[in-house]
């Protein structure tokens, strides 16, 4: 349908603005039909074919763009005379057409390498040296399978190009409903809830749930795909954010006063009082964490699986109303008013690190899902983009006309901006690439000022909460178009969520893992005996091997006087005295050869230096 | 071997000392041996003679003949004769005496003799045997050092250790590549060549291709499937006839005798009609049942039953018709059989039956009379076979009468083979219509069990007519009553769509006739998505009407904002620009608003984080020890110092740490506090082989969890090192399971025979060995 050309419409051709949503899966007789086609090798007329087929793209037809799209250029079609070129021949005549384990792509399989063996060990023992072949080995084989295993990723991403010169920004809404197939379209919808003003919205991990909560009470949650209602309520009270926890059975809501959280069907669970005055929620799920920010400037962490509080910390930097997590390592990064982001773990009572990202205030930030760049928005109305591979420096900045007050990353890196009642996206060049500021991808308005973004989790879909209630728009190439279906399947049944759930459980990673660099961990602790030694006793605020001092004995017939206890005291520190002035000795030599050697004779007036 | 040679030079040492004790020996023997004088003077003279060989430092022993003063040491006196002794004078008598040439002799014989060595003492022997077992034993035990090399190395050990299965291949394989060897094996191979089965090809034998092209797949399956049902039904039947057997309710018995009975009867009439010489047989069997019956004494009323019956019949009015009933049974089966066709009770079929019956009996009788009904019967029947010919009538009765004598017995039996009959028949029928040419001779067979003088066109006649019948009936067997609405249903549809195909093509002008024709129930379900198809481009023309105005408008904004912006950045062209800004009348304002805004806010931002960062530095660095005492050797007080060279002697300066990592970053502050929780989940201690940490960080690079990993690769990282059997003994390995002879067991039994010699040292040695 989508297809169809339509010329009978009375409406501007729009050209071509077309956006195959993502659905053209992977067949085997499309490698085997090209490799037919063409008797030389594949790659090199892989690429030629790409060439002559960018200039000549027909105009209204998906098929020819989908099927370029489609072949990966990635993927070389190694030729298989590598491999024995006359396999066995069987009796019965049978043979096999492809002998031999299947080819896989060096590319793909050094995404998975996980050892830098560029990296020079020192020389090594025999027996160590067959254990370290024996690792690389291992690795090799591992990054193999995996790469293997990347076949069985059939969906690819969507997309949303432009003809010649024309800006894919000027695309609305509506043409890409119209363009795509009905499914996708349902995905686009608005909500006109007017009534209990500006909405926060939260989708569940799984991408299939949607939770609402607007600032005078309104609470709701669906299942957004078939629209089903699951909970709708009033807690009449302000709601300033609203999150899924691990699952679409758990709410939490930060209300006015305290945090609370509801079921899948708005019954109230817990009212959590130590979490006061929050405004914003994070939740990590591999840590079973839910991280508030509150309005006394405490970020608290709160283990929901024991439902204790892992550590609260005082940012000392007054009200926090910024916060948003990195998913790579659950670092919790907190915007401040006087221009820097700070980042936290549960495990320190200071920042991790601290980085001046704006002149003015900082008034929201995002994190990309690979934990690779950070954007923020400041009261200086700039977009800045970080780098947070170490450096913490800036990549990319541009001037907004009025700053971005909310700032969403999408699981394949766009990134997405609330300014006002507008909200632009912004895509970078390839999944690994920074958003380049440069031009929009898509730009949107809303019925309202925006006031929550979140891209939808394994759907091409954003979801904007505004004053004028919830927009659901469609962002073809936003999401990872391939779920892991035991991690976060969108289909999972009843059964499948609670096997999931315990499973994760078993699984959570302990809160004082999180740190900068989670990759740290599997390296051994070289430090020092002395700095161990005495972080030791700074930890426990005492040395707990220190010697005790000398306690003579008590002796009898008046020897026990109180100036034969002083006397052998004092006997005791001279002999420990005397040995330490003998070791020191023993050093010294050395030490004054060397110390002599620069030093010029003394003069009789060096006494009178000051 | 420094130590053998130190035993030889001891047996040398102890060689010469035996011989310098032997004239100490012979001084002393006089006094000692006196006991067996004769013996001991030839020994004597033996010794003399020996001593007397040699000759420098033995001095002759004087006789002594008188006494004298001086009897020196050695018994030598040089006394009283005046001259000196002379070695000639003591050797002359040697040389002349024959006896000593003798002894010379032996003598010699007895130097070129090697002397028996003295056995060592016990602990050298034992450690050179040591020694000796040692180096065996640990040539034994080095071949298996590649083995336990191996093994230190593998990924996996499984215990019991087994033989290895070879590879699995394909039969194909393993067949092409063998060939008869044995005598046996060969006439094996003789016979399968002789009877055409495949040797080296197992997939097929000729009989078996044949038949494989013979039958179609989906015949076979159908067959299978034919198979299948009458499987089914024949176990339900059996259920059924157990179920059946079962029932214990005596009316249902009664009644259901009273129905075989009835169904006999009519069954008889019918054989009476067409075969009535099965059908006198039958009668025959009929009537000696009766016979049976009547001698009997069933119904007399005097079984148990019935006597209990009659106690009961004061009482009860249904056990009193009970004994009635019996009793008028009693009486019919008593009755003779003349009265028994008059009487009134019996039923029509009965009537019938009763005219032949006494027919029947006579018939045996005379066989030979001519005015018999039977005969004329018999007439009638040649006739009709005569003009029938239809070769379906002919089996057909001939499988009833078969039932019909089984049926008394076992009734679900026969049912069984009339269902089996029935799908041979049908078999034989989709056979025919199938393949016409298989289908001729199978119905040539049937005419000819009948008859076999009848023409062979008329037969294929018929046979075609018969094919034809029995399709028509065969479906509607099989398909039931189902198809027969279908096929009716397929009829009207099928006139429906002709008409409709004709008329489509005048009438789908418009879309008023359109939706006149889907008020017609019959087109309804063409016509529907026209209309709508319709109707929706009609609904869209009204939006795409209303959109159009809504983008100019759009458009109109944008080209507006254009012009505004492009002064400023070039690059917010095609930014929608949020509507507060556009409300603001005055643009440049707002900018020189902004630009001093942004020009004047970051001031004191910058300024605090310097601060801060210059702050966290010097919390971070290492502190100096200050050991100064003020006051001491000089003037202390309020407001004096120590000196600055005390200050400088005193302080303890600390090493600088490692330069920060936000050394050069100024806009970031990094915490350089190590996390100590996390520190507690770190390795700390290098393991065994590693020396390096660095070495150790690349073997648990890899993650192992099943998140990380493929299952396959998980399963193989997670593998145990060592897999036991539960329940199974674990031996220890042998040299046959490596693949050595068994030589070498032998050589380790020498170990085993003596353990305890592998002492610690041996051990060492051995592991020496094992390196090397």
């Amino acid at each position: 349908m989508e297809t169809a050309p339509k010329p009978s419409k009375d409406v501007p051709p729009k050209k071509n603005r077309l956006k195959a949503k993502r659905k053209k899966p992977r067949r085997y007789w499309d490698e085997e039909t090209l490799t037919a086609a063409g008797a030389s090798p594949g790659l090199p007329r892989n690429k030629k074919r790409n060439r002559e087929l960018r200039p000549q793209r027909p105009k209204n037809t998906n098929i020819a763009k989908k099927s370029r799209v489609s072949r990966k250029p990635q993927l070389p079609k190694k030729p298989r005379e590598g491999r024995n070129l006359e396999p066995q021949r069987s009796v019965s005549g049978a043979q096999d057409p492809f002998p031999g384990p299947a080819p896989v792509p060096v590319e793909a399989a050094r995404k998975f390498r996980r050892i830098d063996k560029s990296k020079k060990l020192p020389h090594s023992k025999s027996k160590t040296r067959s254990r370290l072949e024996v690792a690389e080995a291992e690795e090799e084989e591992i990054s193999i399978k995996a790469a293997r295993s990347e076949l069985l990723l059939a969906e690819e991403p969507g997309f949303l190009e432009g003809e010649d010169g024309e800006d894919t920004a000027k695309i609305c809404q509506a043409d890409i409903v119209e363009a795509v197939d009905i499914a996708s379209a349902a995905k686009h919808f608005d909500l006109n809830l007017r009534q209990f003003g500006p909405y926060r919205l939260n989708y569940s991990p799984t991408g299939r749930h949607l939770a609402f909560g607007g600032h005078r009470g309104h609470v709701a949650a669906l299942d957004w795909v078939t629209k089903r209602l699951m909970c709708e309520i009033n807690v009449m009270e302000a709601v300033r954010d609203i999150r899924f926890l691990h699952s679409e059975a758990l709410l939490a809501v930060a209300q006015n006063r305290w945090l609370h959280i509801y079921d899948n069907q708005g019954i109230e669970l817990h009212c959590i009082r130590r979490c006061d005055r929050v405004t914003r929620l994070e939740f990590l799920p591999f840590h079973f964490l839910l991280a508030t920010a509150s309005e006394t400037g405490f970020l608290t962490y709160l283990d929901v699986s024991v439902g204790k509080i892992v550590a609260a910390l005082n940012a000392r930097a007054g009200r926090l109303d910024v916060m948003t997590k990195n998913p790579y390592n659950a670092v919790i990064h907190l915007g401040h008013s006087n221009g820097t982001v700070s980042l936290w773990s549960p495990a320190m009572k200071e920042p991790l690190a601290k980085i001046l990202c704006h002149r003015g205030g900082v008034r929201a930030v995002a994190v990309d899902s690979t934990g690779t760049y950070m954007a923020t928005s400041g009261l200086d109305h700039q977009l800045k983009i970080f780098d947070l591979r170490g450096m913490f420096q800036p990549l990319s900045a541009r001037t907004l006309p009025q700053g971005a007050g909310h700032l969403a990353f999408s699981q394949r890196g766009l990134l997405a901006a609330g300014m006002g009642d507008v909200v632009n996206i912004w895509a970078g060049q390839g999944k690994a690439s920074p958003p380049s500021l440069e031009q929009p991808y898509l730009t949107h308005r809303l019925s309202g000022h925006v006031h929550g973004l979140q891209f939808c989790p394994f759907e091409d879909v954003l979801g904007v909460g505004h004053s004028g209630g919830i927009t659901s728009m469609l962002v073809p190439g936003a999401a990872e178009p391939n779920f892991d279906g035991l991690e976060s399947n969108p289909y999972r049944s009843q059964k499948q969520r609670q096997e999931w759930e315990v499973k994760a459980l078993l699984e959570k990673v302990p809160a004082e893992l999180i740190c900068l660099d989670p990759r740290a961990l599997a390296e051994v602790d070289v430090i020092s005996l002395e700095q161990e030694k005495k972080e030791r006793i700074e930890r426990l605020g005492y040395d707990p091997e220190a010697k005790a001092p000398f306690q003579p004995k008590p002796k009898q017939k008046g020897r026990s006087s109180t100036a034969s206890l002083v006397k052998r005291k004092r006997k005791v520190m001279d002999k420990e005295h005397r040995d330490k002035v003998r070791q020191s000795l023993e050093q010294q030599p050395q030490k004054q050869e060397k110390a002599k050697l620069p030093r010029a004779r003394p003069s009789a007036l060096d006494r009178f230096v000051r | 071997m420094s130590e053998v040679g130190a035993a030889e030079s001891l047996l040398a040492l102890s060689q010469q000392e035996e011989v310098e004790d032997l004239p100490k020996d012979y001084a002393l023997s006089p006094s000692e041996d006196e006991v067996d004088i004769d013996g001991e003077r030839n020994h004597q003279k033996l010794l003399e003679a020996i001593s007397s060989l040699d000759g420098k430092n033995r001095w002759k022993l004087a006789e002594r003949s008188e006494a004298s003063l001086k009897v020196s040491e050695f018994s030598v006196t040089s006394e009283g004769s005046g001259e000196k002794l002379v070695l000639s004078d003591l050797l002359g008598p040697v040389k002349t005496s024959s006896s000593l040439a003798v002894v010379k002799k032996q003598l010699n014989r007895v130097k070129s003799k090697k002397t028996v060595e003295l056995p060592l003492n016990k602990e050298e022997v034992e450690r050179i045997h040591r020694e000796v077992a040692f180096n065996k034993t640990s040539q034994a035990l080095s071949k298996w050092d590649p083995i336990v090399l191996k093994n230190r190395q593998a990924e996996q050990l499984v215990f019991p250790l087994k033989k290895e299965q070879s590879a699995f291949a394909p039969i194909e394989h393993v067949l092409s590549g063998w060939k008869a060897r044995t005598p046996l094996e060969q006439e094996v191979f003789n016979l399968l060549h002789k009877n055409k089965q495949p040797v080296t090809d197992p997939l097929l034998t000729p009989v078996e291709k044949a038949s494989l092209k013979a039958m179609s797949l989906e015949e076979a399956k159908m067959r299978r499937a034919e198979l299948q049902r009458a499987r089914a039904l024949q176990s339900y039947y059996e259920a059924r006839a157990r179920r059946e057997k079962k029932i214990k309710s005596k009316k249902y018995h009664k009644v259901l005798k009273k129905g075989k009975a009835r169904k006999a009867l009519k069954d008889f009439e019918k054989l009476r009609k067409v075969n009535p010489t099965a059908a006198l047989e039958e009668l025959e069997k009929i009537e000696k049942a009766r016979m049976m019956e009547r001698m009997s004494l069933k119904h007399q009323n005097s079984g148990k039953w019935a006597k209990s019956k009659a106690i009961m019949a004061k009482y009860d009015l249904e056990a009193r018709q009970a004994m009635q009933e019996q009793l008028a049974r009693n009486k019919e089966l008593t009755q003779k059989l003349q009265v028994a066709s008059n009487s009134e009770e019996e039923e029509e079929g009965v009537e019938e039956e009763g005219d032949l019956v006494p027919d029947a009996v006579n018939e045996i009788q005379m066989d030979a009379d001519g005015p018999n009904p039977w005969m004329l019967r018999n007439h009638s029947r040649g006739t009709k076979e005569a003009k029938g010919q239809d070769p379906e009538q002919l089996p057909e009765p001939v499988a009833h009468e078969a039932s019909e004598s089984e049926e008394e017995e076992d009734r679900p039996g026969a049912e069984e083979e009339t269902l089996l009959n029935e799908f041979e028949e049908r078999r034989s029928l989709r056979r025919k219509s199938g393949l016409n040419q298989d289908a001729e001779p199978v119905s040539r067979q049937e005419p000819k069990d009948s008859s076999s003088q009848e023409v062979l066109s008329e037969l294929r006649a018929l046979a075609q007519k018969l094919n034809k019948e029995k399709n028509q009936s065969g479906k509607q067997n099989m398909s039931s009553t189902r198809t027969v609405p279908v096929v009716q249903r397929e009829g009207p549809l099928k006139a429906e769509e002709e008409p409709l195909l004709l008329q489509r093509p005048e009438r789908a002008h418009t879309v008023q006739e359109l939706e006149e024709l889907a008020k017609e129930g019959c087109f309804q379900n063409e016509e529907v998505p026209r209309p709508s198809r319709e109707g929706q481009q009609t609904e869209r023309n009204p939006n795409t009407q209303a959109g159009v105005p809504k983008e100019k408008k759009r458009k109109e904004q944008m080209i507006d904002l254009q012009n505004l912006l492009t002064t400023k950045s070039p690059s917010v062209k095609s930014l929608a620009i949020p509507t507060t800004v556009e409300e603001l009348e005055d643009e440049e304002e707002r900018d020189q608003k902004q630009m001093i805004k942004e020009a004047f806010a970051g001031d004191d931002v910058i300024r605090d984080f310097l601060k801060e960062k210059r702050e966290a530095v010097e919390a971070s660095k290492p502190k100096d020890v200050d050991l100064t005492l003020p006051g001491w050797g000089e003037w202390g007080g309020m407001g004096l110092k120590p000196s600055a060279k005390k200050r400088r002697r005193f302080l303890i300066k600390t090493p600088e740490g490692p330069p920060r990592k936000d050394k050069n970053l100024p806009n970031v502050i990094i915490n350089e506090k190590r996390n100590v929780h996390a520190a507690a989940h770190q390795v700390r201690v290098l393991p065994y082989p590693f020396t390096h940490h660095q070495q150790f960080e690349r073997t648990i690079q890899t993650p192992i969890g099943s998140t990380w990993n493929t299952q396959r690769a998980f399963q193989k990282l997670t593998m145990p090192k060592v897999v036991t059997k539960p329940g199974h003994i674990i031996k220890p390995i042998k040299a046959e399971d490596v693949g050595y002879r068994s030589s070498s067991r032998s050589d380790l039994s020498v170990v085993q025979r003596n353990p305890k010699q592998l002492s610690l040292r041996h051990k060492k040695q051995l592991k020496k060995n094992s390196v090397d």
